[in-house]
């Protein structure tokens, strides 16, 4: 059996807090069943709001939710069924791990033989099995984080949402808490919405990125078309690093077209420019520019190392190119023959197929 | 083992505990030094003061140094028969001093309060030595016991015998409507003077139920105060607050003014025909005026507590409770309310000290049926000049609250308490 591409639907939700300004504007959302979806965005684009709707915390001003074909905005949170896991964990300070873990299930009046079961296999998924006995408090924010993974599952809910549930952590565990969110996801199968807005967690963790901006998904598609294929730059300025040119297009065929930029000219793949005299911003990530290209690139410019920084694994530099002082570039390690001076003229090229002409900033 | 027992020393060759207590002893005189004037201060105003009550409430030593004589003579008195001849002697010779002095008067009073009857036998005597009719070359004993026939009564001689310790717990026992009796055992008192121990009741029982009022009007408000965006929760504290910047006194008489029967909240029942007007309840001058006037006045000190441990809990804890399947009602029960029982033990033990203790508002609004102990202490503080009395009443009251600190410790733990 195909798996129900509509588990949850969200069929043109608006949202006011105040009745003035929509936070969410007509938001139509298909997630499948078994999905990593993230929900990515700035703060204040509605992201949360929409996690909040699904969740039963806020009602939809307009529009409607459903999960598995049934709509839910009349149903109370606590009838969802829908696992949570919150920003700041939310564990339950005056119960103990084990006594978090069994309060959905007790709630729900299973036996306590089963209870006992369940919670065991939950917490060794997490690998905390023998934390039973310990009060939140006693654990690191890695292990709470891990607990409250755990309640979020006890009950083997249809949906798991979190809601940037690694913001409180330090760099390296939350890298490893992604691994693990991602494996305990890919294990057994649940549907998660996940609220972030780190980038990075959200191309290493998610089967679908929903780009949130001002109340509207900006775009909605997998982690790498997102970052190749930006389909505007809204999106291209969010996610990863971006050398933007504005211009107007000049000339334009089916798959390359002409912008003229203040003081030069480039090479372009339309993206959602139409016609000639369209404004458009020009978006090369900067990986896929080269220093002194050996292979025939149909962009070839020169530019002014600005400034470098040393990485480790790679070098950035800054280039002033086409009147663009802010033009990155990233230089691989292995290629110590460079030349990378202060104010050294340097040769770059890209092909015009990277460079995306999207909507003018 | 042997790490642990080893000495450490700093890099100059000194133990390091000493050292280190060097190095802090400065900062421990600073420390001292600034909360020394607070430190004097409640030692005189708290500690000393309190030291003064006890000792009056228990000090029985009038008496003694007036009978010094007569109590040493006593010493070997058995107390079933008359005392011997020595024991007249020497009381016929301290009450001589004190007829000197002039205060045979107050010998008779305290002795009539061991036991009735006193009065009228001092006087005889008095009257007797100061017509110089006893003769002391002959035998005291018999011409004492012509004076009046209660001088031949075994039970005065054993009252007297009862006054002689320094000190007396009379004044807690009668506090609590019992005495000693002449075998020495704690008895009640008769049922128509038994009145402390309806008013200690009755203060225990209206502080628990202002204490209850207080929480159940409380918890509400508090909870409002602290999920209330802070716009509209300011101005709620305020509301709350408004009672703390109005004069007790001035509280205390706008409820005079709205419960009494001509008042504003009778007038209003008449009006919407709750009550027919020649029929007016009694709001004040009782008990419910007592319930009504504390709570209003009490409130605050439950809210408060309630607001800041309220003010803590993160409400994700509330959603977090519903989302896992917990009914709004469970959610509250078992994941809220927990949480917030440092702040209902403060608020409760705070108003149940507060109300235990409260004068004013019951001698206003209180009436007969409902004044407390702590107007029992006025009273003899200012009417009957009977300091010892309240003070051993106040002493009392002060145990009592220290009991139920002790019972909140070992319920709920102190350090669980949070009072702001």
């Amino acid at each position: 059996m195909s798996k129900n591409t509509e588990f949850v639907k969200f069929d043109k939700v608006d949202k006011s807090y105040d009745g003035k300004v929509l936070v969410v504007k007509d938001l139509n959302l298909n997630i499948s069943e078994g999905e990593f979806i993230t929900m990515l965005g700035p703060s204040g684009s509605g992201k949360t709001t929409c996690l909040m709707m699904l969740a039963g915390f806020e009602t939809p001003t307009n529009g409607e939710i459903y999960l598995d074909s049934n709509p839910i905005s009349n149903i109370p949170p606590h009838k969802r069924g829908i696992g949570m896991v919150f920003q700041n964990y939310a564990l339950f300070p005056h119960m103990t791990v084990y006594e978090n873990l069994a309060f959905p299930l007790r709630v729900r009046k299973v036996q306590k033989d089963e209870i006992d079961k369940k919670v065991d296999k939950a917490l060794s998924m997490v690998s905390l099995s023998g934390f039973e006995s310990r009060m939140p408090a006693q654990l690191s924010g890695g292990q709470q984080q891990r607990v409250a993974v755990a309640r979020a599952l006890v009950f083997d809910p249809a949906v798991v949402l979190m809601d940037e549930p690694l913001g409180a952590l330090d760099k390296n565990l939350r890298e490893s808490m992604q691994y693990e969110i991602k494996h305990i996801h890919e294990n057994i199968g649940v549907t998660v919405v996940y609220v972030t807005h780190d980038q990075g967690e959200a191309l290493t963790m998610s089967n679908r990125i929903a780009v949130f901006n001002d109340g509207k998904v900006q775009q909605l598609s997998s982690p790498d078309k997102l970052y190749e294929e930006p389909v505007n730059s809204f999106v291209a300025e969010f996610i990863g690093e971006n050398n933007t040119f504005g211009g107007e297009v000049t000339d334009i065929s089916k798959d390359v077209c002409k912008v003229k930029l203040q003081n030069g000219e480039i090479l372009a793949n339309p993206i959602s420019v139409k016609s000639k005299g369209d404004k458009t911003t020009v978006s090369i990530r900067p990986e896929r520019a080269l220093i002194n290209p050996k292979d025939k690139m149909d962009n070839n410019q020169t530019g002014k190392i600005e400034e470098v920084i040393y990485h480790g694994d790679h070098t950035r530099v800054r280039l002033d190119l086409l009147g663009n002082k802010e033009f990155i570039l990233k230089v691989p390690n292995s290629s110590n023959e460079l030349d990378l001076k202060l104010g050294n003229e340097i040769k770059v090229g890209w092909n015009s197929q990277d460079a995306r002409a999207l909507d003018p900033k | 083992m042997s790490s642990e027992t080893k000495q450490i020393l700093t890099t100059d060759g000194i133990p390091l505990e000493i050292s280190l207590k060097k190095a802090e002893r400065k900062n421990k005189i600073k420390a001292f030094l600034l909360v020394a004037p607070l430190l004097l201060f409640l030692i005189i105003t708290y500690i000393f003061p309190i030291g003064e009550m006890f000792t009056r409430s228990i000090d029985d030593k009038m008496i003694t140094n007036m009978l010094p004589k007569t109590f040493k003579s006593m010493e070997t008195w058995d107390g079933k028969e008359l005392p011997s001849e020595e024991v007249f002697a020497s009381f016929l010779s301290d009450f001589k001093i004190l007829v000197e002095k002039k205060e045979h008067g107050k010998l008779a009073q305290r002795l009539n309060k061991e036991k009735n009857g006193f009065n009228t036998i001092t006087k005889k005597l008095f009257r007797q030595v100061k017509r110089n009719k006893i003769d002391e070359t002959q035998n005291i004993k018999e011409q004492i016991m012509k004076v009046h026939k209660r001088w031949r009564n075994v039970e005065y001689w054993q009252a007297i015998k009862r006054t002689a310790p320094p000190y007396t717990s009379a004044k807690y026992l009668k506090a609590m409507d019992m005495y000693l009796n002449e075998d020495n055992k704690i008895t009640q008192v008769s049922e128509d003077r038994r009145i402390h121990r309806i008013l200690w009741l009755r203060t225990v029982e209206v502080a628990f139920f202002v204490t209850v009022f207080c929480f159940l009007m409380g918890y509400p408000i508090a909870h409002l105060l602290a999920t209330l965006p802070m716009k509209y929760s300011n101005l709620l504290m305020i509301c709350v607050l408004l009672p703390f910047w109005t004069s007790l006194l001035v509280r205390t008489a706008s409820w005079m003014i709205l419960l009494q029967q001509q008042g504003v909240v009778n007038d209003f029942f008449v009006m919407i025909g709750l009550v027919s007007d020649d029929n007016r309840p009694e709001m004040m001058y009782n008990k419910v005026g007592t319930y009504v006037a504390m709570t209003q006045i009490l409130l605050p000190f439950m809210v408060l507590p309630l607001y800041s441990v309220m003010k803590t809990i993160s409400p994700s804890l509330m959603r977090a409770g519903k989302s896992l399947g917990g009914t709004p009602f469970v959610a509250f029960w078992k994941v809220y309310f927990p949480l917030t029982i440092p702040g209902i033990g403060a608020g409760c033990l705070l108003v149940f000290i507060l109300a235990i203790g409260y004068y004013i508002t019951p001698a206003l609004v209180g009436g007969a049926s409902g004044t407390l102990i702590s107007n029992q202490i006025a009273y003899h503080m200012k009417t009957t000049l009977d300091w010892s009395f309240a003070s051993a009443m106040g002493l009392m009251l002060l145990g009592g609250v220290l009991v139920i600190y002790w019972l909140y410790n070992k319920l709920v733990g102190v350090d669980n308490i949070k009072l702001g």
